[in-house]
C-alpha cells in the first residue's frame, strides 16, 4: 500500500499512468452520459407533479452530488498532501476546487431553472439550495486563498488548513441551515426534489456516474497540465520533450499523450 | 412524441434547454480550458527543448 | 535550562501583555464597539421606524453587526507582532502553539466580545425587543462571540502573512460564522415569540466547546504556515 502510493506519487508514473488511462475514461464517460441523457431526454415519463421539468433533475441531482463529493475529497486530498507532503495530492486539491466550484453553480442554477415553474419562484430559501449556496462561498474561499500565496508549497499548505477546516464545518453548517428552515418555513412546499419515481432512478443513477467520471476526467487532465507545468526543469520532462521534439508533433492530437 | 413536441417539453422548454445549456457551457469550459492548459504547458516545455537543441 | 512556566500562567502572561497593548491604543479598540452602534443604527434609517418591523428584524441586525464587528476587529489578532517579528518569538516559546492561539482568541474576546453584552441590550431597547429576548440575546451573545473569536484566529493566521488580507480574510470567516449566526439569531427569534430556547442555546454551547478545543489547533498549524 505504502510502495504504491509513493510510487503512484512520483509525477512521473502519474503522468505515464494517467495518460494511458485517460483515454478510457474519457470514453466511458462519454458513453454514460449518452446513455444517461438518452434515458433522461426521451425514455422515462414526465413525472404527474413536476410535468417535463423533472428532467432538470437528471443534471441538477448528479451535480449537487459532485459538488459535495469533490469538496470531501479535495479536503482530504489537501490533508493527505500536508500530513505526508506528496506533492501530487497538493495539486488534485488545487485543480478540484475550480471543478468543484462549476458543479456547484451547475446545481444552484439548474435549482433555480427547475424553481421557477415548480415554485413560481426563482430562488427560494430552501435548504438545500441554501447549503449549496454557502458551499459556493467555501470553494470560492479555499481558490481566493490559493491564489494569494505566490509560493506554490505555502499556497498548498494553507489553504490544506482551510479545506480541513471547512471540511469539518460542512456538515455542521448542512445541519444548521436545515434546522433553520424547518423554523423559518414550516409550511410544505409541495413539491420537493427527493421523490424519485423508479423509472427515473436509472437516468439518474447513470447520468450521476458520469457526471463522477467526468470530474475524473476534467482532474486528469488538469492535474497532468499542472505536473508538466511544475516539472519543467526535471529530467524525465525534458526525456518526454527531446521524444516530441523527434517526432515533431505539435499541434497534433498525440501531444496530449 | 415527434420531434417539435420533444423541443416544446410541454411548455417547459426555456426551463429544461436552459438548464441544459447551462451545463453544457460550463462542462465545456471546464475540459476546453483543460486542454488549453496542457497544450500550453507541453509547448513551453517544447520551445525550451528546441532552444536546448540549437544551443548543442 | 530554567523552570518552565505552567501553562496557565503562560496564558496570564500572554492575555495580560495583549490587553496593556490595546490599553495604549484605546481609540483602535474602541473601534470595533462604536462600528457595531453604527451599524445597528442604518438599519431603522433604512428600513423606517415601524416597531413592530424593527422588532422582528432586531435579532437578525444584532447579530449580523455582532458577526462583522468581531470579523473588522479580527485583523489587529496578529497583525503588530507579525509585522514586528515578535510573533516568530511567541512561537519559539517552550509551550504548545495551541496555548498562544488561545490567549490571543481570548483577547480578541476580551475586547470586541464583552463589551458588546454591555452595548447589546441598549441597542436591542432601540429596535424594541421585548425583555426576555433581551435576556436570551446576552446569553446567546455569551456563548457565540467567542466561536467567532476562535474560528476567526483560524482565518486570520492563514492571512496574516498576506499583504491584502482583509477582505480575504471576510471571504474566509463568514461561511463558517454561518451557524453561530443561526443559532444566536434563531434563538433570540424564538424568545422574541415566546418560544422555548433551549435548543439553540446547547448547540451554541455544543459550538463552543467544538470551538475551543479544535481551532486552536487549526490556527496553530496556519500560523506556523503563515510565519515561515
Amino acid at each position: 500500500m505504502w510502495l504504491w502510493i509513493h510510487k503512484f506519487g512520483s509525477p512521473k508514473y502519474f503522468y505515464n499512468v494517467s495518460g494511458k488511462i485517460l483515454p478510457w475514461v474519457a470514453g466511458a464517460t462519454a458513453l454514460l452520459i449518452v446513455i444517461g441523457l438518452y434515458l433522461g431526454l426521451f425514455a422515462s415519463p414526465a413525472d404527474y407533479q413536476q410535468r417535463e421539468t423533472v428532467r432538470i433533475m437528471y443534471i441538477h441531482v448528479p451535480s449537487a452530488w459532485n459538488s459535495m463529493f469533490i469538496y470531501l475529497l479535495m479536503a482530504a486530498s489537501a490533508a493527505i498532501g500536508l500530513i505526508w507532503n506528496i506533492k501530487l495530492a497538493d495539486i488534485v486539491a488545487a485543480v478540484s476546487a475550480p471543478i468543484g466550484a462549476s458543479f456547484t453553480f451547475i446545481t444552484l442554477v439548474t435549482g433555480s431553472l427547475w424553481g421557477k415553474p415548480m415554485w413560481g419562484t426563482w430562488w427560494e430559501w430552501d435548504a438545500r439550495l441554501t447549503s449549496e449556496l454557502i458551499l459556493l462561498f467555501l470553494y470560492l474561499g479555499y481558490i481566493a486563498l490559493q491564489s494569494a500565496f505566490e509560493d506554490r508549497r505555502l499556497a498548498a499548505r494553507a489553504s490544506a488548513v482551510l479545506a480541513i477546516v471547512g471540511a469539518v464545518n460542512v456538515p455542521i453548517i448542512y445541519y444548521s441551515v436545515q434546522w433553520w428552515n424547518t423554523l423559518h418555513q414550516p409550511q410544505s412546499l409541495g413539491v420537493g426534489m427527493s421523490t424519485i419515481h423508479p423509472s427515473m432512478l436509472w437516468p439518474l443513477l447513470i447520468m450521476a456516474l458520469g457526471f463522477k467520471l467526468l470530474y475524473v476526467v476534467i482532474l486528469l487532465m488538469r492535474t497532468r497540465a499542472e505536473v508538466l507545468e511544475r516539472e519543467r526543469n526535471n529530467a524525465w520532462v525534458q526525456e518526454l520533450a527531446q521524444a516530441l521534439v523527434g517526432k515533431s508533433v505539435i499541434g497534433s492530437a498525440n501531444e496530449y499523450r | 412524441m415527434n420531434i417539435a413536441e420533444f423541443f416544446h417539453m410541454d411548455g417547459y422548454a426555456l426551463y429544461v434547454w436552459g438548464a441544459y445549456g447551462v451545463t453544457l457551457v460550463v462542462l465545456s469550459l471546464n475540459v476546453i480550458l483543460a486542454r488549453q492548459q496542457q497544450r500550453k504547458a507541453l509547448r513551453a516545455i517544447l520551445r525550451a527543448a528546441q532552444r536546448n537543441r540549437s544551443l548543442v | 535550562m530554567s523552570e518552565r512556566p505552567g501553562i496557565m500562567s503562560t496564558l496570564g502572561a500572554l492575555i495580560r501583555r495583549d490587553l496593556l497593548l490595546a490599553l495604549r491604543r484605546r481609540a483602535q479598540a474602541l473601534n470595533p464597539l462604536v462600528f457595531f452602534v453604527i451599524v445597528v443604527t442604518l438599519f431603522p434609517l433604512g428600513l423606517g421606524p415601524e416597531p413592530n418591523l424593527l422588532q422582528k428584524l432586531a435579532p437578525g441586525v444584532l447579530w449580523v453587526a455582532a458577526l462583522l464587528s468581531a470579523m473588522l476587529s479580527l485583523e489587529a489578532m496578529f497583525h503588530s507582532d507579525f509585522e514586528d517579528g515578535s510573533l516568530e518569538q511567541l512561537l519559539l516559546i517552550p509551550q504548545p502553539v495551541f496555548i498562544i492561539v488561545l490567549a490571543k482568541a481570548l483577547t480578541h474576546w476580551l475586547l470586541s466580545g464583552l463589551p458588546l453584552l454591555l452595548l447589546a441590550p441598549l441597542l436591542a431597547l432601540w429596535l424594541h425587543l421585548p425583555g426576555e429576548a433581551i435576556l436570551v440575546l446576552l446569553i446567546t451573545l455569551a456563548l457565540g462571540a467567542p466561536v467567532l473569536s476562535l474560528i476567526g484566529a483560524i482565518g486570520v493566521a492563514l492571512t496574516v502573512g498576506l499583504r491584502r488580507g482583509g477582505v480575504l480574510l471576510s471571504l474566509l470567516v463568514l461561511p463558517l460564522y454561518i451557524p453561530v449566526l443561526i443559532m444566536g439569531a434563531g434563538a433570540v427569534d424564538s424568545a422574541a415569540m415566546g418560544l422555548s430556547v433551549g435548543a439553540q442555546l446547547s448547540i451554541l454551547g455544543a459550538l463552543l466547546a467544538f470551538a475551543v478545543t479544535l481551532a486552536p489547533w487549526a490556527a496553530g498549524a496556519a500560523l506556523r504556515i503563515s510565519v515561515e
